[in-house]
């Protein structure tokens, strides 16, 4: 619920056809606005998936039989490390944030942008930048990386192969995430529109802006640490190197201090995305809003405090796994506690299962086995025989992939008709999502199963035995691929030469919904006044839903 | 699924069929009641919904239940993790250590051998050292696993309840041949093993090479 004149139709050109101080290329990569930055992002992460993508798909073609198929262990080696690099570093991590959260933060607090544009166009230069000197670390002399994405010492200096380049992308990749952090923060603070009080905001706010204080609060550490083994391997102090008197366990602590929160940079803002959806197609409020929103913050609080939990065979003190291993159990549950009101939003709605909805159900569904298969890790004695198997692999893919990855996929259904005005082909989307949601299971539940059987993670070759679950696997591999292909065939045609979109295709009642489509480059014509909660979706005494804008069946 | 050849083997599966149990009930519940709301309040039939707010009493059902699980499951890991990381004083004690890309056991009277061999029923404590990176020993079928890392001795420790041989790995990438970094631990009679041990020592003393056995 909104007042004031939002935009005054056909009067402004909207941001893609807005001229600037530059035209063409120099217009976009030069642009402070947030929503041309937040569509250089959707581009750049676009390319770094389908790189990502090949180099996964490699590595299941490797592994369809026992022995060498395709490639020799040193690619393989430098294989996994690269899909790890670049799907975390350059896909997972800026995924939500930097495309929809540049493009929508701002449209969903009533702001003509975020507080720092011009950090806002640095911040995607350092991640162009990083991502461009991860690539070509590949190219240089002595070869791709080959140490994992965890950079585990005393490995990663012994390694001869391109790590410091690699290390160093990390690096940089580290200050366009914290840059990020810190004109989010700021923008939710100081640039909400009048009326909009904290409980008003949208739920996909409160999940960015948890995100945001774990991206500033967290990043620096990896970069401190990053820097520290730069400084090992080219000084020869001893930090983390045991031939130098130093202690490998505590590089390990550093890195997961920062990455398991990581994870949680990765799946809050997933998290906001489902919030924003599910009430939408559902058309109704969303079931405890307040508990959505504070167990974010209970998720961004609790989750920097069990980084050890990667580490509960490297030798740690029993009290410590003591500890980890029950506030490991303790941040599961506020994931639970949304899973349950996103459910029971669906209660008495009037749900349409629209591509959006579809994919923001798929999300809940292979969140939750991912957060389930969380909970047998998470217990101490069954982490010690399933560390390091392909049951973590399994596992992570369940929450990244099946859920932050199926998050990026539901904002791509739910706002690209927003973001270029233009509606793709809904059948063929839901095609898509049946294809991929199919292939997902099959490439990676074999994976929990052969972990609990002892199938090591990591492993170029396997025991005979294994052979059936890399196989289903890898074919798993090939329908999840062309799901993806579906899937992006159809948006990309869909933005290109897709029938318009109406303002609100979907009927949703928050902000975005009610400028024009494409927005304009200032979003609203006058900063609106907001009266009401984000969801808010009122019957009147006809029995029709109160409405300011025609809806589209 | 379940075939554990250690003393631990009982508690790791015990505590992972438990929080199975709860996840597969729970992932079917939430996939029901999902699939069950999306036919039953499909706009075609249901044009009209009905705003809820939320419930207190529902928020606290569902996180006072959740929290007495995960409590429950933390509970059953630590009793079973108690016994891995509780070395009995009189176990016999072999020394492991790892290096790119092979495992050596050294016993207590300086027998070398590449291939570990224990008697069953018997408590055997692992000191871990690493002579270049990281490394993991991986016993599946004893649900033992502990990290072996340079510059610090680990331990871990198992008792072997069935003769036969069972698979040692490295978990912990340890850069190219990780993969084939493999190996067996024999479990034998108490007999056998004693006599076993008596030949291979004597060997040893004989300055034979290096048993090499598999
Ligand atoms: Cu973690
Ligand atoms: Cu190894």
């Amino acid at each position: 619920m909104a007042n004031g004149t939002l935009y005054m139709p056909e009067t402004e050109p909207n941001y893609l056809d807005y001229r600037g101080r530059f035209k063409g290329i120099l217009g976009w990569i030069l642009s402070t606005d947030h929503k041309r930055i937040g569509l250089l992002y959707l581009y750049s992460m676009g390319l770094f998936l389908t790189v990502g993508i090949f180099f996964g798909f490699m590595m299941r073609l490797e592994l369809i039989a026992p022995g060498k198929v395709i490639i020799e262990p040193q690619t393989y080696n430098s294989f996994f490390t690269l899909h790890g690099i670049i799907m975390i570093f350059l896909f997972i991590i800026p995924g939500l944030p930097a495309v929809f959260g540049n493009f929508f933060l701002p449209i969903l607090i009533g702001a003509k942008d975020v507080a720092f544009p011009r950090i806002n166009l640095l911040s995607w230069w350092l991640f162009a930048i990083g991502g461009g000197l991860a690539i070509t670390s590949v190219f240089l002399p002595g070869g791709p990386a080959d140490t994992g994405w965890t950079f585990y010492v005393p490995y990663s200096i012994r390694s001869t192969t391109n790590v410091l380049p690699a290390a160093f992308a990390a690096f940089i990749l580290g200050f366009s995430s914290i840059l990020t952090g810190i004109n989010f923060v700021t923008t939710i603070h100081r640039l909400r529109a009048p009326g909009m009080d904290w409980f008003k905001m949208p739920l996909f706010i409160w999940s960015l802006y948890a995100t945001a204080w774990i991206q500033v609060l967290a990043t620096p550490i990896i970069g401190i640490t990053l820097l520290l083994v730069a400084v090992e391997r080219l000084f020869g102090i001893g930090l983390f190197d045991p031939a130098l008197g130093g202690d490998p366990v505590l590089f390990q602590h550093l890195f997961w201090i920062y990455s398991h929160p990581a994870v949680y940079i990765m799946i809050l803002p997933a998290m906001g995305v489902i919030s924003e959806i599910i009430p939408v197609f559902a058309r109704r409020t969303i079931f405890g809003y307040s508990f959505i929103a504070f167990s974010s913050l209970a998720i961004a609080f609790f989750g920097s405090l069990v980084w050890a939990h990667h580490m509960f065979t490297a030798g740690m003190s029993d009290t410590g796994r003591f500890v980890f291993s029950l506030l490991t159990f303790l941040v599961a549950i506020p994931s639970a506690i949304k899973v349950f009101n996103w459910i029971a939003t669906l209660y008495k709605g009037s749900i349409q299962l629209a591509p959006p909805m579809l994919y923001a159900l798929g999300f809940i569904f292979l969140f939750s086995i991912g957060g389930l298969t969380g909970l047998m890790q998470g217990a101490l004695s069954i982490n010690i025989h399933i560390h390091d198997t392909s049951f973590i692999v399994g596992h992570f893919h369940y929450v990244m992939f099946g859920g932050t990855g199926f998050g990026i996929f539901a904002a791509l259904h739910y706002w690209l008709p927003k973001m270029y005005g233009r509606m793709y082909n809904e059948k063929r989307a839901k095609v898509g999502f049946w294809v991929l949601i199919t292939g997902f299971n099959l490439l990676y539940f074999p994976m929990l199963v052969m972990g609990w059987l002892g199938m090591p993670r990591r492993y170029y070759d396997y025991l005979p035995e294994f052979h059936v679950y890399h196989f289903i696997s890898t074919i798993g591999s090939w329908i999840l691929i062309t799901g993806l292909l579906i899937m992006a065939v159809n948006l990309i045609l869909g933005v290109r030469r897709g029938a318009k979109a109406t303002d609100n295709p979907w009927g949703g009642e928050t902000l975005e919904w009610r400028i024009q489509t494409p927005p304009t480059h200032e979003n609203f014509h006058e900063i609106p006044v907001i009266t009401g909660g984000p969801y808010e979706y009122k019957i009147n005494e006809n029995g029709q839903e109160e409405k300011k804008y025609e809806e589209v069946t | 699924m379940f075939s554990g050849a250690s003393t631990f083997a009982d508690a790791v599966d015990g505590a992972f069929l438990f929080i199975l149990v709860i996840s597969v009930a729970l992932l079917v519940l939430i996939t029901f009641l999902m699939i069950y709301f999306v036919i039953k309040y499909n706009r075609k039939r249901h044009k009209k919904a009905v705003n809820i707010e939320g419930s207190l009493p529902l928020e606290i059902l569902w996180t006072v239940i959740p929290t007495i699980l995960v409590l429950a499951m933390f509970w059953y890991g630590w009793y079973g993790y108690k016994k891995i990381r509780d070395v009995p004083e009189d176990a016999m004690v072999v020394q492991v250590s790892g290096q790119m890309w092979q495992w050596s056991f050294t016993y207590e009277n300086g027998l070398v051998t590449d291939t570990l061999y224990v008697p069953v029923d018997t408590p055997v404590r692992l000191n871990l050292i690493s002579l270049d990176v990281n490394h993991s020993i991986f016993i599946p079928a004893f649900r033992v696993k502990e990290d072996v890392i340079p510059n610090r001795t680990n331990f871990t420790w198992f008792q072997a309840t069935n003769v036969g041989s069972y698979d040692i790995a490295c978990a912990e990438y340890c850069g190219l041949l990780h993969a084939y970094m493999y190996t067996k631990v024999v479990v034998m009679e108490e007999e056998d093993y004693s006599q076993w041990f008596v030949t291979a020592s004597a060997e040893m003393d004989a300055g034979e090479p290096e048993e090499i056995e598999s």
